[in-house]
């Protein structure tokens, strides 16, 4: 356990939960929710789960973002609200 | 897809090959190791989905057609279910690996691990390989039949 890098992870990953939740554009909130992923995946192996960081970072970053991007393609890219 | 992009169809059929025996390691070493079945079905589903990116939806329909994947879908819970009804059938409980006989190995550990290692695992592969395709190839534009 390395606590500077923890509090850093935990910083981006707050960071990153925002960024994906205020910005407009749907395309970049996808790639946001993909480098959340990223960094959960890092915060899981310091927490010693090497199996759900596995998870998080196959499905979460993999194959969630490209089903979240052809969705963007069969609709629009903007948010109405 | 456009037709002028030769560095990512080439850079995509270097990796496909190291993506897919990744895939097999991690399924293959779900039982003693982080991964297991769903992970490396994933991983094996990436290999795939950057190859319709890359060429094609018709040239991927070429590689796995959709006979293929629904056959590959039932195949992995035939494989999952089969493992679990053997262990009845030789007098243990439902997907109790110790009370499967198996040629050659006798010891019970080793039983274990081979059936969760070289069965179970690989069917959990097969099946979620084969969803996750379907799922991309049901968003892909004009990846289904239907439109």
């Amino acid at each position: 356990m390395i606590w500077a890098l923890d509090i850093a992870m935990l910083f981006f990953l707050v960071v990153a939960a925002l960024a994906a939740i205020s910005v407009k554009d749907l395309l970049s909130a996808v790639i946001i929710l993909s480098l959340y992923s990223l960094i959960m995946a890092i915060v899981w192996v310091e927490l010693r789960a090497v199996d759900v960081a596995f998870t998080e970072a196959s499905v979460g970053a993999g194959i969630t973002t490209v089903l979240f991007i052809f969705a963007l393609v069969r609709t629009t890219g903007r948010s109405e609200d | 897809m456009k037709e002028e992009d030769v560095i990512i169809r080439t850079v995509i059929r270097l990796m496909i090959p190291f993506i897919q025996i990744f895939g097999l390691y991690v399924i293959f070493h779900g039982g003693s190791g982080p991964g297991g079945g769903f992970q490396g079905g994933v991983i094996l589903a990436a290999s795939m989905i950057l190859y319709v990116m890359a060429f094609g939806v018709t040239e991927g329909r070429r590689k796995l057609t959709e006979k293929t994947n629904m056959i590959m879908r039932s195949t992995g819970v035939l494989i999952f279910s089969g493992i679990g009804l053997l262990a009845i059938i030789f007098g243990g409980k439902y997907l109790d690996y110790g009370a499967v006989p198996l040629p050659f190995v006798h010891d019970v550990v080793k039983v274990r691990e081979l059936l969760i290692d070289g069965g179970v695992e690989v069917g959990i592969g097969i099946t979620v390989m084969a969803v996750m395709v379907t799922i991309f190839l049901e968003f892909y534009p004009g990846g289904t039949s239907d439109d």
